[in-house]
């Protein structure tokens, strides 16, 4: 009989994944044993101790670089900066989720069972305590997020990838008002998803088939030989080539790139905010991770080949979302095609081949995160008797209301437009530059472009609050508790120190900027 | 004038290096920081700080007064007097790499302690005279808003550092002239010094530009080291760009028109932002970029002649005025157009024209905090046809107002004998028929300022009462006031002397300031041009006492042609209105003509093409599920097809 040989396990670099998944299982024993009216400061002390150990850890390991656990991990610049990014963003996001002073009971319904618009489903829109199963589901979905993006290999990338997406699928469903809208978001984000699964799993056995034949080498899916099959694999480039292509179609899907990015403004809309912010932040920082990792490390050779292709994909999803932004009404769907403009943005990082291109897209999603944080933190402040306002006839003339609001929403949509001094223009610049000075001249024109047609949406909002006059309808803006005050502020204060000094965060963005293999 | 133009380019800069800061040196950036973080508590406390807002204002000023102070004695032990503190990397695009940095040397050092000592002292005057004011923590807030960019200005180590600075003061200057906007003539005021402005700053950006352009920096080092290296035109047109923002800023001709308007704001305003400080920036400008202005001598010729010119209109103007706040704004017109002059001289002169922004600082900043006592007794009056025998009355605002009078005209040993006089013997100096002419007009400057300095005076505090009937008492200001009066007072008697002895040897550590190049000979010996100079001072006030002693008409009376002329401001005004305002005016209407049709046309049409494609795209977002995965699914083909086309090479 062999002896089973088992990997080495570098648990020090594995520890800030150890400590989300550990900590959401701990979240479904509270959810069993904890008296209900201690659960959500439980929950949510628990959920926010989690993240902070992990981003703790995450810089204790700063300078790991290294490939663990059978080569299934790779911890070096990216995964860290990325963790890094993607943990301050998640406890953001977890103020926004553990806010309950805006609306009574917080954002979310009370029990998902309840027949929507029923009478007991009025009743507890009203007032009774949100479930608090929504901390395990976010700590869960934050785990997966970490191993997402340190992935190194294709199967735990699709695992993980189903284990931060799963819970997202529940989160969405959880709306405290206007549930039948959230269940359908939920249910259309789950089929989509499944859709683009089976394509990212459908790619993962092509290219698991190219990698099959190579002299010295057994087959895999891990990235350094895909790497080595692409070089020198005697295999039919065809499967390389198609399964290059699904893979990218099921990474394009979670990043909301055209002609993927159907379901977002759907999901948007109808999840609830807080889970909106979520996704928008940190799935966002998640998928470009992946799409990061797998061009640069897996395909770096066939970079000649899919640049034109992805570039084409770039070019068509700033075009879609900046046009459909501008004959959007609702604050929440004009969010969501703007991250559909920005994931076009963020390609353009992907494809510049160099250094400069990951760090100035790891800037990007960092810098975007905290904006689109803090604008979903002002969507959620907007609101009348029936909950959030989100239609934008109803923000007119809110400046006259809420002048700081107001002005806090201008400064951000500001920064979403580019304007200098804000994050928005250094993290355009980052990416356009690296894009500019390898020959993507074109990519680049497209994206300063569509920032033009952009820009209008943004500024007929910012109009539509200043130079209109309040009316009945006019809600106003909630006083925010202390969370969400929180996480709005860290947003806003980021946006406008990352544009003001950004040279710290690129530093550091460049310095971590190579993968290993 | 051939002869002038091809003069031998005067000596290149040599290498200019600056050493790191160290000990206190390392936090000057609080200079700027303290008044900027007291501006904005003021401001972002609102209504909160109304009881002691106004004391928070004049202690940041004192407390950023101390450490320059502190800041300036540790840089006299220094071995290189140019110290460089880098904060961070404020742009790094590409090659161009600006820094967020700043400079103390003896340059910025003697612009910090005017900037902070007179300006403390201004502060502790504007708590009285703004007692009575609603908005006094406002008027603290931006007060404190300006010294904050102010010292920006001089103290940033690149152009960019000196425009932000530029910009701040005035945002400054245009919110405190238009500071009681419920007055029309203020918001007036206020947008005429803003657009003027900017003439003269877009002058200097685009001067920033060309630097960029050409050197590939803006650091002030790197531009001074490698200006040698540049084109005589684009030297030539450098300097013109960085003159005409220096023009803007400090009054000069063309741009004169704004200043004595912006008398509108509140009188300590005036007495720190347009008579002793920003106005003198322009000054500052030309002497910080001296290696710029000193290769090219053809630029150094139109330096001079505009500080000429303006000098002498200042004079001619300044004489025909009967607001006592408007004559002292004209006579800072002509006295910066003195310090233009020096600076246009260029070698030693540069020392000199510092010294007199120095002494001005001093006495001007008297004279206005005086008429503000004048106009604080006579209820906010400000003609002085209507004023005179206050000397009686106000014992120390008339004392004090003396002493900045006799430091003005150049009487000796006031402070201004000892700044101005150099300069017109430095005048006289040139090579030349243009010895005579610079000579003359800074010597004919003097009597004409000393002429209309002692009708100023005359009329104000001597001669009979030509009060209006609702004034019986006119009363002294209280201490808050007279104490910085008295101090400026004492500034403007002793520190002429103390100055011209000891600042250009203290400036000769900064590049290219107050080296004594070897002069030609004066085409009148120096002993003669002081006499003449003393001579010229003592006829012009003289004829002015005797025919002012007697006071005047209360109404304006005919006059001849010069005197109408000089009334209307020598018609600059109409002329800018005839040459700029009603050209401007039409060029507006044909572009927005063009714009309403041509521009707004194509502009249009591309927003509802791209609204009505927005509409259509809209319609496919149809909300089903299978629809979308349709839409995925056809995505998902094409990107599979375009890949294989690719892998078969149909694409390359």
């Amino acid at each position: 009989m062999t002896e089973l040989k088992l990997p080495s396990i570098d648990y020090a670099a594995l520890s800030p994944i150890l400590i989300m998944l550990g900590v959401a299982l701990l979240g479904v024993l509270v959810e069993a044993f904890v008296p209900r009216r201690h659960r959500h400061l439980t929950q949510l002390s628990l959920a926010l101790v989690a993240v902070l150990g992990a981003l703790v850890m995450v810089v204790f390991n700063a300078d790991e670089r290294l490939v663990t656990i059978g080569g299934a991990i790779a911890v070096d610049g990216p995964t860290l900066f990325l963790q890094g990014a993607i943990l301050v963003l998640a406890a953001m996001a977890l103020l926004l989720i553990g806010e309950r002073s805006v609306e009574r009971g917080g954002a979310f319904v009370a029990q998902a069972a309840v027949t929507a618009e029923s009478a007991d489903d009025r009743r507890q829109a009203e007032g009774s305590n949100g479930t608090t199963e929504v901390y395990p589901l976010t700590t869960f979905a934050i785990g997966g997020m970490l191993i997402f993006v340190a992935a190194n290999d294709l199967l735990t990338m699709f695992i993980a990838l189903e284990v931060f997406s799963l819970p997202l699928y529940l989160l969405c469903a959880l709306a405290r008002r206007r549930r039948l809208l959230s269940q359908e978001a939920a249910m259309k984000y789950f089929l989509l998803g499944a859709y683009a699964s089976a394509f990212f799993l459908f790619g993962v056995a092509l290219v698991y088939g190219f990698t099959a034949g190579m002299p010295n080498r057994t087959a895999g899916v891990d990235l350094a030989t895909v790497h080595a099959a692409v070089k020198d694999s005697p295999a039919s480039p065809v499967l390389l080539f198609a399964g290059m292509a699904l893979l990218a179609i099921g990474l394009l899907f979670k990043a909301a790139a055209a002609p993927f990015h159907v379901w977002t403004p759907d999901v948007y809309q109808g999840a609830p905010t807080p889970v909106t912010a979520f996704m928008a932040a940190c799935t966002k920082v998640a998928a470009f991770g992946a799409l990061l990792r797998v061009f640069h490390v897996a395909f770096a050779d066939a970079a000649w080949d899919f640049t034109p292709i992805l570039g084409a994909v770039a070019v068509l999803t700033m075009l879609v979302g900046a046009v459909l932004a501008v004959t959007q009404t609702d604050i929440k769907r004009l969010l969501a095609y703007s991250s559909i403009a920005n994931a076009g943005y963020l390609l353009v990082g992907v494809l510049a081949p160099t250094g400069e291109g990951v760090a100035g897209t790891m800037f990007y999603l960092a810098a975007y995160g905290f904006s689109v944080l803090a604008a979903f933190a002002v969507v959620t402040l907007v609101r009348d008797a029936d909950g959030e306002a989100t239609h934008l006839s109803r923000w007119a003339g809110l400046g006259r209301r809420s002048p700081f609001y107001a002005g806090v929403f201008t400064f951000i949509l500001l920064a979403f437009a580019g304007i200098p001094l804000t994050s928005g223009f250094m993290s355009k610049f980052a990416v356009f530059g690296p894009a500019l000075e390898n020959g993507q001249a074109w990519l680049v024109v497209a994206g300063v472009l569509t920032s033009m047609v952009l820009a209008f949406p943004y500024l007929r909002v910012v109009v539509m609050m200043w130079l209109s006059e309040p009316g009945d309808a006019t809600p106003t803006v909630t006083v925010p508790g202390g969370l969400t005050a929180t996480a709005l502020m860290i947003g806003v204060v980021a946006t406008l120190v990352l544009g003001v000094l950004p040279a710290p965060l690129l530093d550091l963005a460049t310095d971590a900027a190579t993968f290993v293999r | 004038m051939d002869e002038i133009l091809t003069y031998a380019q005067a000596e290149p800069a040599g290498a200019v290096a600056y050493a790191p800061a160290g000990g206190l040196l390392s936090s000057v950036w609080l200079l700027v920081a303290i008044p900027l973080a007291s501006a904005a508590i003021l401001l972002l406390l609102g209504r909160r700080a109304d009881r002691w807002g106004h004391w928070l204002g004049v202690a940041a000023i004192g407390v950023a007064f101390v450490l320059g102070l502190g800041s300036f004695l540790q840089l006299r032990g220094l071995e290189n007097k140019s110290v460089e503190l880098s904060l961070w990397d404020f742009i790094t695009v590409g090659h161009l790499r600006v820094d967020f940095g700043l400079l103390f040397d003896p340059l910025a050092a003697v612009f910090v302690l005017l900037i902070t000592g007179v300006g403390f002292l201004i502060h502790l005057y504007a708590v009285e005279y703004m007692a009575h004011d609603e908005g006094r923590r406002r008027f603290f807030a931006y007060f404190n808003l300006f010294v904050a960019a102010m010292l920006l200005l001089v103290l940033g180590n690149n152009y960019v550092m000196l425009y932000f600075g530029w910009e701040g003061v005035g945002l400054a200057s245009y919110l405190l002239i238009s500071f009681w906007y419920g007055r029309p003539s203020a918001a007036t005021a206020g947008k005429k010094a803003f657009l003027m402005n900017r003439v003269g700053d877009a002058g200097l950006a685009i001067g920033i530009f060309i630097m960029f352009a050409t050197l590939g920096t803006t650091q002030y080092d790197e531009v001074f080291n490698g200006v040698g290296g540049l084109a005589g035109g684009t030297v030539l047109v450098l300097g013109l760009l960085l003159l005409l923002g220096a023009a803007g800023k400090s009054g000069q001709f063309p741009l004169q028109a704004w200043l004595p308007d912006a008398m509108e704001g509140p009188t300590p305003v005036s007495a720190l932002i347009h008579a002793a400080t920003m106005v003198t920036a322009g000054v500052y400008l030309i002497a910080r970029s001296n290696p710029i202005f000193s290769a090219n001598a053809t630029l150094q010729l139109v330096v001079v002649s505009v500080g000429a010119v303006t000098l002498l209109m200042g004079c001619l103007i300044g004489a025909a005025k009967d607001d006592i706040k408007r004559v002292l704004a004209w006579s800072t017109v002509s006295q910066i157009g003195y310090m233009f002059l020096g600076v246009g001289l260029g070698g030693a002169a540069y020392a000199l024209a510092i010294v007199h922004l120095l002494a001005h600082g001093f006495f001007k900043a008297n004279m206005f905090l005086g008429a503000g006592s004048v106009m604080h007794g006579m209820n906010d009056q400000v003609d002085i046809r209507r004023f005179g025998g206050l000397s009686k009355h106000m014992k120390v605002t008339w004392i004090t107002f003396m002493m900045g009078w006799l430091a003005i005209i150049g009487m000796f040993p006031f402070s201004g004998f000892f700044s101005k006089e150099p300069i017109i013997v430095a005048a006289f100096e040139r090579e030349g028929w243009t010895a005579w002419l610079f000579g003359g007009a800074a010597l004919l400057g003097a009597g004409l300022t000393a002429f209309y300095m002692t009708r100023l005076f005359v009329l104000t505090f001597h001669g009979p009462k030509r009060w209006t009937e609702d004034i019986t008492h006119p009363h002294e200001s209280p201490k808050l006031m007279t104490i910085p009066l008295v101090l400026l007072a004492i500034g403007s008697v002793g520190a002429g002397f103390l100055l011209a002895t000891s600042v250009p040897d203290w400036l000769t550590a900064t590049a290219g300031l107050g080296g004594q190049e070897e002069g030609h000979e004066a085409v009148l010996s120096h002993a003669v041009i002081t006499v003449l100079s003393l001579l010229v001072t003592v006829l012009g006030a003289g004829l002015a006492w005797m025919l002012f002693r007697a006071g005047t008409a209360t109404e304006p009376q005919p006059a001849g042609v010069l005197v109408t002329a000089a009334r209307r401001n020598l018609y600059t005004d109409a002329f800018n209105e005839a040459v700029f305002e009603k050209p401007g005016i039409f060029l507006t209407r044909a572009l927005v003509f063009l714009d309403n049709r041509g521009v707004d046309g194509l502009v249009n049409g591309l927003a509802a093409a791209v609204g009505g494609g927005s509409g259509r795209l809209r319609r496919l977002q149809t909300g089903f599920v299978r629809s979308y995965a349709t839409s995925i699914l056809t995505g998902a083909l094409l990107v599979v097809a375009a890949f294989l086309a690719v892998q078969a090479g149909w694409l390359a």
